[in-house]
This record gives C-alpha cells, sequence and structure tokens, in this order.
C-alpha cells in the first residue's frame, strides 16, 4: 500500500499524478494553515456550514411561529439575542437564516462563474472580433454600479430570492470573464495548447478541457473574494424589500424589520447585522489567504 | 562646432519625440470618447432592457395594476410597443438624450424635474463624505506603509477588512440608535430639523452653501448636525479603501531605487515620503478617489434610505417600493451615468496628469 | 590615515531556513584611491557598498567590528548625522538610471535637493550650481536638461546626471554600484571616463562595483574580488594577471581576447570553489 507519509507528499519528483497532486494540495493547506487569519476565516465559514447544515437541531425556537406574549424581550438566558415585534427568538431567525444567506451565496456563485469563465476563456480562446464584442459587453457591465444595477433588475423581476440571486449574478460575472480572458491569454499560444490542437481536438474540447481547468484557481480566489460582496448586496436587497420575503429569516430583512424598534429594542436590528458582518469577514480572511497561495502574483504586502 | 552640430541634433530629436507622443496622446483620446460613448450607450441598453424587456407586461410595470383602461392605453401608445424593440430603443435614446425621462407615476410630474431636485442633497453628502475619506484616508495609508507594522498600519489593516464586511445600512442604524438616540450628538434623519425647514432660499441646493450665503446659521448648524452622521459613514468606507490602496501604492514606492537615491543623497525622512514616493502615486490616488466618489454615490443609495435623506437614493427606493418604473429607471441611469462620468474622468486625469503618459 | 576602514562587516537576512548571510565578515581599508569590487551576481558586492551606507532595511542585519569612515564610527553615528553625511561626504552612483531617477520631478530639481539638504544656498545659487555641475558631465545645453523628466533622456545622459547629483557637494567618497551595466556599450567608456576625470580632479575615494573584470582593472589602482560573501582576492590593478585564488583565475580564464581562437570557454567549477 502507499504510504501517505509526509515526505512522500513532499516529493519533489512525485511518480505517479496522483502523487504529485496529493503533494501540491497537501503544501497548499499547509501554507494555508500558515496563516492564522486564513485559518479564522475557515473556522468562520465551517461554522456557517455546520450552523446552516444542523440549524433546526442547534436553534433553540421556531424562527416562523410567532408568539406575541414574548414580543420585543431584550437578550436574556432564555432568548440569547432577544425576541423581535412578533416574540420570535432572534438567535433561532439567525441560525435559520444561514441556511439562506448561504443558499444566496453559493446560487450566485454557480450561476455567475460559469458564465464568466465561458466568456472569458472564448473571448482569449479565439481572439479578433469575438474578443472584442465579448469584452467591450464585458466592459460596459464592469462600468456600471453593481447595487444599482442589482436594484434596478430586482425591480423589474419583481422581488423575492430567486430573482436577487440572478440580478446579483447578472452584475457578478464579468469580473471573472476578465480574469478568465487575461489568464487565457498567458497561455494561448503555448505549445502544450497547439500539441493538443495538432491531434484533432475540437475548440470546444480545447476550451473545456484544456483551458478552462488551467482558468480556475485564479476564478476560485477571485470568487471567494467576491462572498463578502455578494452576501452585503443580498443583506442590502433584503433590507430593501426586494430579497426574500417575510416570514423567511433572511438577516437584511431582519434588520429591516428592527428598523422601527431600533431607538428603543436595538438588539432587532443590531443582532442580524453581526452575523452578516462575522459570515463576510470570514469569506474576506479565507479569500484573503487563498489569493496569497494559488495566486502569488497579487500578494497583498 | 561639433558640439553645436549635437546639440541641435538632439534637441530636434526631443521634439519628434514629444511630437510622437501627443499625437500618440490625441489618438488615445479619441479612442477614449468612443468607448465613454459605448459605455454610456451600454448603460441605455440596460436600462431599455431592465425597462421593457424583463417585465412581462412593460405598461402594467409603468402605471401599476391599478390603473384605469384609458391610462393604460394611452401609456401603451406612448411607449410605442407596437413597434419592433430596436425602434423602440432608438425612440428611447433619443428621448433619454433629450432629457425626457418618463412621467413619474405617483406625482405626474417629469422624472427629470423630481431627479433633478433631489440630487444636490445626494451630492452634498457624497462630498462631505468624499472629503472625510481623502483628508483622512491618505495621511493615514502614507502612515501606514512609512511605518510597516506599527498601529497605525494594524488600524488601516482592520479598518480595510471592516470596509468590506459591514453592511453600511446597519452601520447606518447603529449609528443612528448610538450617537442619535443614546448620546444626542447628532441630529436624527432628513436633512434638517423639521421646525428650520424651507426657511433658506435654495440657490445651490446644497444646504450648508444656502444656509451660509443667507447668513443663517441656525440653519446651518442643524443642516451639519444631520449630514455629519451619514457623511462619516459614507467616509468610513471610502477612507478604507483609499487607506488601504495608498499604503500599497506606498510600499510598492518605498522599494524603488529613486526612493534608495533620495537616502543617499541624505534626504529626511519627511522629504523621502512625501516628496520622493509619494508625489509619484498621486496620479494613481486620483483613479482611486474617483472610483471611491463613484462607489460612495452608490452607497449613498443605502445610507439616503436610512437616515431619510431627501436625495436621488431615497427617491429611488422609495420608487422601488410603488413600483413606479420610470422614476426606477431614471435614478438607475443618472446615477449610472454620474458613476461611470466619475471613472471615466478620472481616468483622463490620470492621462493629463502622468508626466510619463504625456 | 584611511579614508574607509572596515573590519568583519557581516550582513544578513533572515529566511524561512533561518538567517542567511549574503556578506560574511569582511574586512578592507580605503585611501584616497579607486578601488575595485569584483563579484558575480550574488557576491554580496552590492550589499557591502550599501551598508557603508546604512542603506540596508529591515529585515536586513549589520553587524561589523569597525566601520569608520575619516575617524566617524559608522555602526554608531546617530541617524541624523549619518543622513549629513550622505549625499554631502559619502554618494553612491546606482545600475540603472531608469530607476534610480524619480520619474515625476524635473532633473534639475532632483539635482538642486542635494544642495538644499546641505547647504544655505538660495534658489538661484541653487540653479546655478546645478547647471554647472551638468557642463561639468558634458552636458552642452544644461538650461534645457534642467527641465526635462528622466524618462525624456537617454541612459547615458541620465547615468551623467547621476554623477552630476552625486558629485555636486565634492565627496569624499563616491560608490558607484555596477555603473555603467544598464548602459549602451557606445556609452560606458564615456561614462566612465566622465566619472574617472572628476575623480582625479576632486581627489575623492571610489569604489567601483562591478562583474567587469577588465573595466575594473582599467580604473582602479586596487581591486578585491569578492566570491560568496567572503573577500577571496586582493591585489593592484597592475598584477591582476598574477592573481593567485582559483576563482579569480577561473574569471580571468574566462574572458575571451581578440587575439585567439576558443571554441568554448572555460566555466567555473563551483562545487570544487566550493571546498577551497
Amino acid at each position: 500500500m502507499m504510504q501517505l507519509s509526509h515526505t512522500w507528499l513532499l516529493d519533489e519528483n512525485p511518480e505517479t499524478r496522483f502523487q504529485a497532486g496529493a503533494g501540491q494540495t497537501y503544501r497548499m493547506v499547509r501554507a494555508l494553515l500558515r496563516n492564522p487569519l486564513a485559518v479564522v476565516g475557515l473556522v468562520i465559514i465551517i461554522g456557517l456550514l455546520i450552523v446552516a447544515a444542523f440549524a433546526p437541531v442547534l436553534a433553540p425556537y421556531s424562527p416562523i411561529e410567532s408568539n406575541l406574549g414574548a414580543r420585543l424581550l431584550a437578550p436574556s438566558a432564555d432568548h440569547w439575542m432577544g425576541t423581535d415585534e412578533l416574540g420570535r427568538d432572534i438567535l433561532s431567525r439567525i441560525i435559520h437564516g444561514a441556511r439562506i444567506t448561504l443558499m444566496i451565496v453559493l446560487m450566485v456563485a454557480v450561476i455567475s462563474a460559469p458564465i464568466g469563465l465561458l466568456v472569458g476563456t472564448v473571448a482569449g480562446y479565439f481572439g479578433g472580433w469575438v474578443d472584442r464584442v465579448l469584452m467591450g459587453l464585458t466592459d460596459v457591465f464592469l462600468s456600471m454600479p453593481k447595487l444599482i444595477l442589482a436594484l434596478a433588475f430586482v425591480a423589474a423581476l419583481g422581488p423575492g430570492i430567486e430573482n436577487a440571486v440572478i440580478a446579483i449574478a447578472i452584475t457578478a460575472w464579468p469580473v471573472y470573464a476578465r480574469i478568465a480572458r487575461a489568464e487565457t491569454l498567458t497561455f494561448r499560444n503555448a505549445e502544450f495548447i497547439s500539441a493538443i490542437q495538432m491531434q484533432g481536438a475540437s475548440h470546444t474540447r480545447v476550451i473545456f478541457r484544456h483551458i478552462m481547468p488551467l482558468c480556475l484557481s485564479s476564478t476560485i480566489v477571485r470568487v471567494t473574494l467576491d462572498m463578502a460582496g455578494i452576501i452585503l448586496t443580498a443583506a442590502g436587497l433584503g433590507f430593501l424589500g426586494l430579497g426574500a420575503q417575510p416570514p423567511l429569516p433572511e438577516w437584511g430583512a431582519m434588520i429591516s424589520s428592527g428598523r422601527a424598534f431600533i431607538l428603543d429594542q436595538w438588539w432587532v436590528a443590531t443582532m442580524p447585522g453581526f452575523a452578516i458582518v462575522i459570515v463576510s469577514l470570514g469569506f474576506c480572511l479565507f479569500g484573503d489567504g487563498l489569493r496569497d497561495v494559488l495566486d502569488p502574483r497579487n500578494r497583498t504586502r | 562646432m561639433k558640439s553645436l552640430v549635437l546639440k541641435n541634433s538632439s534637441s530636434d530629436d526631443v521634439w519628434q519625440r514629444r511630437r510622437q507622443r501627443s499625437l500618440r496622446w490625441l489618438k488615445s483620446l479619441g479612442g477614449f470618447a468612443a468607448t465613454i460613448a459605448m459605455t454610456f450607450l451600454g448603460l441605455l441598453a440596460i436600462t431599455f432592457v431592465i425597462g421593457r424587456v424583463v417585465p412581462i407586461d412593460p405598461v402594467l410595470a409603468v402605471v401599476g395594476d391599478r390603473a384605469p383602461q384609458d391610462v393604460y392605453d394611452a401609456v401603451r401608445a406612448e411607449m410605442g410597443l407596437d413597434n419592433p424593440l430596436i425602434v423602440q430603443f432608438v425612440h428611447y435614446v433619443g428621448a433619454v438624450l433629450s432629457g425626457d425621462l418618463g412621467m413619474a407615476v405617483t406625482s405626474q410630474r417629469p422624472v427629470a424635474e423630481e431627479l433633478a431636485r433631489v440630487f444636490p442633497a445626494t451630492l452634498e453628502m457624497a462630498t462631505l463624505g468624499i472629503l472625510i475619506g481623502v483628508l483622512v484616508g491618505v495621511p493615514a495609508g502614507v502612515l501606514a506603509a512609512a511605518r510597516q507594522g506599527s498601529w497605525v498600519d494594524q488600524v488601516i489593516r482592520v479598518l480595510g477588512l471592516a470596509g468590506y464586511a459591514i453592511p453600511a445600512f446597519w452601520l447606518g442604524l447603529v449609528g443612528l440608535a448610538f450617537f442619535y438616540a443614546n448620546l444626542g450628538w447628532v441630529g436624527g434623519p432628513g436633512r434638517v430639523d423639521i421646525f428650520l425647514e424651507g426657511l433658506v432660499p435654495s440657490v445651490t441646493g446644497l444646504l450648508l452653501v444656502d444656509s451660509i450665503l443667507s447668513g443663517d446659521w441656525a440653519v446651518f448648524r442643524s443642516a451639519w448636525s444631520h449630514i455629519i452622521l451619514p457623511a462619516m459613514i459614507l467616509g468610513f468606507f471610502s477612507l478604507a479603501y483609499i487607506a488601504r490602496m495608498t499604503r500599497s501604492f506606498m510600499l510598492e514606492q518605498l522599494s524603488q531605487e529613486y526612493v534608495i537615491t533620495a537616502r543617499v543623497k541624505g534626504a529626511p525622512e519627511r522629504v523621502v515620503i512625501w516628496r520622493h514616493a509619494f508625489r509619484p502615486i498621486r496620479i494613481q490616488l486620483v483613479t482611486v478617489i474617483g472610483l471611491s466618489f463613484a462607489q460612495l454615490l452608490e452607497g449613498s443609495v443605502m445610507i439616503e434610505t436610512v437616515f431619510s435623506w431627501p436625495g436621488i437614493g431615497n427617491y429611488l427606493t422609495s420608487a422601488l417600493l410603488n413600483a413606479d418604473m420610470n422614476s426606477v429607471l431614471g435614478a438607475t441611469l443618472v446615477i449610472g451615468a454620474v458613476f461611470i462620468g466619475v471613472n471615466k474622468v478620472s481616468d483622463l486625469l490620470y492621462r493629463i496628469l502622468d508626466p510619463r503618459a504625456r | 590615515m584611511s579614508l574607509l576602514n572596515i573590519e568583519n562587516l557581516r550582513v544578513s537576512f533572515p529566511t524561512e531556513q533561518g538567517p542567511v548571510e549574503v556578506v560574511k565578515g569582511i574586512s578592507f581599508e580605503l585611501g584616497r584611491e579607486r578601488l575595485g569590487i569584483v563579484g558575480e551576481s550574488g557576491s554580496g558586492k552590492s550589499m557591502t557598498g550599501r551598508a557603508i551606507l546604512r542603506l540596508i532595511d529591515k529585515p536586513g542585519i549589520v553587524t561589523a567590528d569597525k566601520m569608520e569612515f575619516d575617524g566617524l564610527d559608522l555602526t554608531t553615528l546617530p541617524n541624523k548625522q549619518m543622513r549629513a553625511l550622505r549625499g554631502a561626504r559619502i554618494s553612491m552612483v546606482m545600475q540603472d538610471p531608469k530607476f534610480s531617477l524619480n520619474p515625476v520631478i524635473r532633473i534639475g530639481d532632483q539635482i538642486a535637493e542635494v544642495l538644499s539638504f546641505h547647504s544655505k544656498l538660495n534658489a538661484r545659487q541653487r540653479r546655478a550650481r546645478v547647471l554647472e555641475s551638468l557642463e561639468a558631465v558634458r552636458i552642452t545645453d544644461p538650461e534645457r536638461v534642467y527641465k526635462l523628466y528622466p524618462h525624456e533622456v537617454s541612459g547615458g545622459m541620465g547615468q551623467r546626471i547621476m554623477i552630476a547629483m552625486m558629485v555636486i557637494l565634492e565627496p569624499d567618497l563616491m560608490i558607484a554600484d555596477e555603473p555603467t551595466s544598464a548602459l549602451d556599450v557606445s556609452v560606458q567608456a564615456q561614462v566612465l571616463d566622465i566619472m574617472d576625470d572628476l575623480v582625479t580632479r576632486t581627489g575623492m575615494g571610489l569604489i567601483i562595483i562591478s562583474h567587469d573584470l577588465n573595466m575594473v582593472a582599467r580604473y582602479c589602482d586596487r581591486i578585491l574580488v569578492m566570491f560568496n560573501g567572503e573577500i577571496v582576492e586582493t591585489c593592484a590593478a597592475s598584477e591582476l594577471a598574477n592573481a593567485k585564488h582559483p576563482y579569480t583565475q577561473g574569471l580571468l580564464a574566462s574572458m575571451p581576447t581578440l587575439d585567439e581562437h576558443r571554441n568554448r570557454l572555460p566555466v567555473l567549477d563551483r562545487d570544487q570553489l566550493g571546498s577551497v
């Protein structure tokens, strides 16, 4: 049996593709774990995943059912974060809200990253007028104010989580297209691409099998760094009543409903905000660390 | 004799090079104008798509679902929905260029007129915000780079992260609860205390300036106490960004050879930092500040909503809630145009100011 | 009395694998003479030059048993007095004027700065001195050059401007760190002649740091050969052909000359040198 030892992983001359891959991953993880801030970020993200997965178990109360006898209670042993205007436990709502936030973030990433990747690699690979048209379009979107654009889109599509996700995704893809194109251009004329082409591979195959995988790491870094922005935009849409609709415990919408009580019952609007800050911070820190490991060229000093 | 010939040829050379460079510059300016035109056209296309293509019934989106049939029909005819999309788009662009953004459903007044009325309030707050951002952010960034690892540096780092992770609208609410309700240090929502409203004639539309012009210090004080908190919150976000960028530009500069040259010459540290390292980045900073100002205009939408600030952002969000599509698109168009304009102007300034690009 | 006296100078940088010494305890003396320090890149010669000016930035660490300039102890001199020394009594010409001149300050103003740091001359007097110094490096139209930005002049002229800036206060010691290796071959000799001329005229001490053995042999009185952070050979420039150390011999042997035919230039055997 092979031995997954330290020396085997760090071998400068790997014998198999698997060993090379495993070694590379091992080195990356080690570099990542050496950065304490990145570890904090990772811990926060893992925490978010756990909370989202086990929300019904972790939440002490129902996030939806109202209990008018317990309206607007201050934080206490029974209700760690107090209760809202319908007597719902805020902690429980925040725990369930983690699912919504996670879903929004993942959906936006799943929609926008592939679009950006496709546009960028196609533009970079074919060059010429294809490049000019696609990048012209990308630049137009890139120079628009994102939040305003998302607002206008949701206004036209109608409020709701799905439409908020679509609107955010529409404003998020151009960055990935730019990155993927820049990356593609660096090895567009490399020998290994010509070698594959000479073997008779179709353009589609070259792009999907050989170019896209190489653009993946910088795209992933950028997506992670953008997560915080996506969370803030989604919360903003929720705050304006354009995202998740009541009674869903979306964090932005919770802040919005707490707005009326901000002067006397500060916790209603304040607590969900802390959740947003912590989770956004987690993605920022982890993204920064990931960039330093995967993309040393853009290292921040 | 020989040296004279040499001199002439070399000075001709410089002129030649200068002429070529300015030619190249004019050419790039032409390309630049074309990109701006394309970007504005793109903005129009996007608002057009949002207004006419995305909604299932664009007429309904404009008039609302409670409109009587004759209003519906009139608007439908006015929008020219029977024409092919491209013709509609050309008409739309023509209308926008002539300053016609349609009628606001709720007030039944032209959207352009309403936007002109609310825009100064936004401008006033955003300007104060960017002033805070630049006046604090730039020196902080320089200091952080000059004393890498010091407490200033750490604070800048934390602020930079906070700028990415804190929702502006939430910070506004918390600030309102704390500084207004709890401490009473600042004025509450709105632009000025209610009983002082409408006391000074609107000359510039900027209340701080108007109250100074009319010498009404009570209004000025009240307006100041109302604007300072939202402006500081906007300023905080641009400060975080500007300081972070200044810091990284400065670090790059401080590792340059000419900074060593300055030290070799015996320059005091102050001169090394502000003259030799900071001067070359002033031009880059223009772009960063422009970008930051544009983002701040965007961020003011949320802040205005929280502070009931009667600016374009508040106008946009209340139009959203009333499903007043003409107003939404008009506000989007104006904010988008200013956003693009500020960005492109700072880009242009970069080209004009850099002796190397000239 | 010697101008510069260095004993056991060490420069090290911390890395993840522990500190790495790039200068390993070198000692030498310098009078009012022209000294060449020769070595390949990474031999520590540039670090030596910068250590003398105390310009090694953190996290680099410089130690020396003795580092004296004209009787002043450079290891303990307060920063303020060190600054007064730099530019006025010790100066340094760096490799590439493209990088060593500030791109956004006019050339004349960059030179005039030295005067404003170290003298009480007024603006008009400073300007006159700058124009004089530009003429001294054989720039024929100093008035025009004064107003130019560095990107508007050629590399050769840039380096002459750099030299003008560094000699304007007639320092006692000038360090020239690869002063010609970024320049076209055609102007290298001109720049070196100008520098040599100024050095002889003002009687300053000169350290030329270079990888170019021929050039150093031609313009210097004495030569130090550095390898791997240590001085491996010290000799008079005229005695270079009799060098004893295998590294120097290797360097000499690998230089092609016009009157010979060799199909293959000898290459240094580094493994063997490491054990010397």
